[in-house]
């Protein structure tokens, strides 16, 4: 026989398996039965007996308070969102202040991480390059999903020859390898700032979200409230905004979640091969890559910024992996 | 399934001249190719005219473009701006990138499948908690960290490996590379390979075949695995595309003279005809791949019938 043990639990999906939730005993009823066992214990809302329904998203919201992956990643997440605005608050020192006969010198009194190859303290630099990160992360996923649910969207809810060019056109796009892409554009920039880095990922990055949004708008044009909208004599721009986006939105916002921290993990990559972020900039992937050269002597260097941005992308997937778990019914 | 191959075929036209004609238009923005050719010192003005001239330079991009898709076609991919031809290059480049995806394939079918089979069967288990936790990190972490690290410790600390491959590039100096290079999509593999396992191991007919009394494993390599595998075959299959772009940073690491290191070299040295020639070779890999992928689905599942 290849299954003695009961199933443990149908909704221990994914990212939510790591952490023991210790409701084992609640095995795999019907979702249906599920979602009434959770819902009476202490009123979720504190707003006794629920009258109306809950919403898809009111729901999400009241799995992911109780989910301890979302918990942590979002305190992450938070933290570090705090400290790219204010990374004074947790450490003192100036990141291009260095002291080149300190170069490469280990962990000292005040100076936990040590010293990297120019003689710059590594903890200041590895807090400050949580900026550069962040708002990398932050500014492409805004770009790309605004441009790619826009473009995608209007292409599901209109179709025709507008929709099958648009499909060619991600076609293209898909067939080119991003860091190559990011090699051969950002190449050429001299910029010191993060935006053409930014601008490079949403012009590489916008298919993506569009193909993701395409497909749910065209799921969502051909549910009954949509129809019976249109026979009502609804306009296609109040189809659009009051029924279909609020629906089609779920997939591409898990879509963006997840890609944010591929965004910060390309940031880096790019750095690190040269065109991404250019010194005096702090980044993660600019320090990692100098480190390269010193990894035997000084591999302070090379672990300390790597850490900070493998966290910072587990918490952004892990984020998306909740968000997920969440929004989609299926998985309940 | 013949119309069905003819018509993707020709699907598959405008997508590769649209992916050429992009990355064509992307090394024009790139910058001035000339200005490589003189070393650090500007170019004279007549050389460089002249150099214009002879390249093709002075015509406007497109027809630049239909000159030399033309050229491609005839098998001519024109001359790196150091006089070597841009195929020897290819020659020289593409067994080594090859070989390294071939390893990195390996490792995703070997360990990626069998972790997956493992953690779908045995789902809720603490193996299967621990190997999730482990995916969720490597996923996280950037190749060229992994590859940094893995250099670090087993090639430099403790001399398992050679911290740098030969020019040869032979396959037992690959496998750490390939490894690294793998790492995300191993993952990546574990994962779906897993969902897919957890969702069919319910189905019907896998508890008919246990109740005809068929043995474990034949249940599982017969029917479990074979209807489990094929949202896995279409993942490896359009990461064959992606493993061999994406390998640049990998080759960087571990100084692998293969595709990745020549585009590097073609776009610092602003070298169009290198950059432009590789990459088509390689949309043309992504879309072959894609194709493939398509068509063994209907030798894996049957249920699928190409019109």
């Amino acid at each position: 026989m290849p299954e003695q043990l009961p199933e443990p639990l149908e909704s221990f999906e994914e990212g939510q398996a790591i952490a023991p939730t210790g409701a084992g005993g609640a095995s795999d009823l019907a979702t249906a039965e599920g979602e009434t066992l959770e819902k009476t214990p202490g009123g979720p809302l504190g707003t006794g007996p629920d009258k109306k329904p809950r919403s898809l998203w009111s729901d999400a919201w009241h799995d992911l308070r109780r989910n301890p992956i979302f918990i942590i990643s979002g305190l992450i997440i938070v933290f570090l969102v705090i400290i790219s605005i204010w990374p004074q608050l947790i450490a003192s020192g100036n990141p291009l202040d260095c002291d080149l006969s300190k170069a490469q010198e280990g962990p000292q009194p005040g100076h936990p991480f040590g010293f990297n190859g120019q003689g710059c303290d590594v903890y200041t630099r590895t807090v400050y390059g949580a900026r550069a990160s962040v708002q990398v992360g932050v500014f492409a996923t805004l770009g790309v999903t605004i441009l790619g649910s826009i473009l995608g969207g209007l292409a599901g809810f209109y179709g025709g020859a507008w929709d099958g060019v648009l499909s060619r056109i991600t076609d293209v796009f898909f067939a080119i390898p991003v860091v190559l892409g990011g090699l051969v554009l950002l190449s050429v920039v001299s910029s010191n700032t993060v935006w053409p880095v930014i601008g490079f990922m949403v012009l590489l990055g916008w298919p993506q979200l569009s193909r993701i949004a395409r497909g749910s708008v065209i799921t969502a044009k051909q549910n009954d409230y949509v129809q019976a909208a249109r026979a009502l004599g609804a306009s296609n721009n109040r189809m659009l905004l009051r029924h279909i986006a609020p629906n089609a939105l779920a997939p591409v916002i898990v879509v963006a979640t997840i890609a944010l921290g591929t965004y910060i993990s390309l940031e880096a990559t790019l750095s690190f091969l040269g065109v991404g972020l250019k010194p005096p900039t702090v980044s993660w992937g600019i320090d990692i890559s100098s480190a390269a050269p010193y990894v035997r002597n000084a591999p302070q260097m090379l672990l300390w910024p790597s850490g900070a941005l493998a966290i910072t992308v587990l918490a952004f997937i892990m984020l998306g992996d909740a968000v997920r778990d969440a929004l989609d019914p299926k998985l309940r | 399934m013949g119309r069905y191959v003819i018509r993707r075929l020709l699907q598959m036209i405008p997508v590769f001249f649209g992916a050429t004609l992009l990355i064509f238009l992307m090394v024009n923005v790139m910058g001035d190719p000339i200005a490589g050719l003189c070393g650090d010192r500007q170019c004279d003005p007549a050389t460089a005219a002249q150099l214009e001239k002879e390249f093709g330079l002075d015509k406007p991009v497109w027809q630049q473009y239909l000159t030399y898709m033309g050229n491609v076609f005839t098998g001519d991919f024109g001359t790196a701006f150091n006089g070597q031809e841009v195929t020897e290059l290819m020659a020289s480049a593409f067994p080594v990138t090859i070989r390294l995806t071939i390893v990195a394939i390996f490792f995703e079918i070997v360990i990626g499948i069998s972790l997956g089979v493992l953690t779908g069967l045995k789902r809720g288990h603490p193996v299967d908690t621990s190997v999730l936790l482990l995916t969720l990190v490597v996923i996280s972490i950037p190749t060229f960290v992994t590859g940094l690290i893995l250099q670090l410790l087993l090639g430099v600390e403790w001399g398992w490996i050679k911290p740098a491959v030969s020019s040869d590039a032979p396959f037992n100096e690959l496998i750490v590379p390939g490894l690294v290079l793998a790492s995300v999509s191993l993952a990546y593999v574990t994962r779906l390979t897993r969902t897919s396992i957890a969702e069919n191991k319910r189905a019907d007919y896998v508890r008919t075949a246990v109740a005809k009394g068929l043995p474990r494993h034949r249940v599982i390599t017969r029917h479990l695995l074979r209807n489990s595998l094929i949202p896995v075959v279409t993942f490896i299959g359009t990461d064959i595309g992606a493993l061999m772009g994406g390998a640049i940073v990998t080759e960087r690491i571990f100084n692998i003279h293969g595709v990745g290191y020549q585009l590097y070299q073609g776009i610092l040295r602003q070298n169009t005809q290198t950059v432009v020639g590789f990459v088509t070779v390689l949309v043309i890999v992504f879309l072959v791949a894609n194709l493939l992928v398509d068509l063994l689905y209907a030798v894996l599942d049957p249920r699928i019938r190409y019109a």
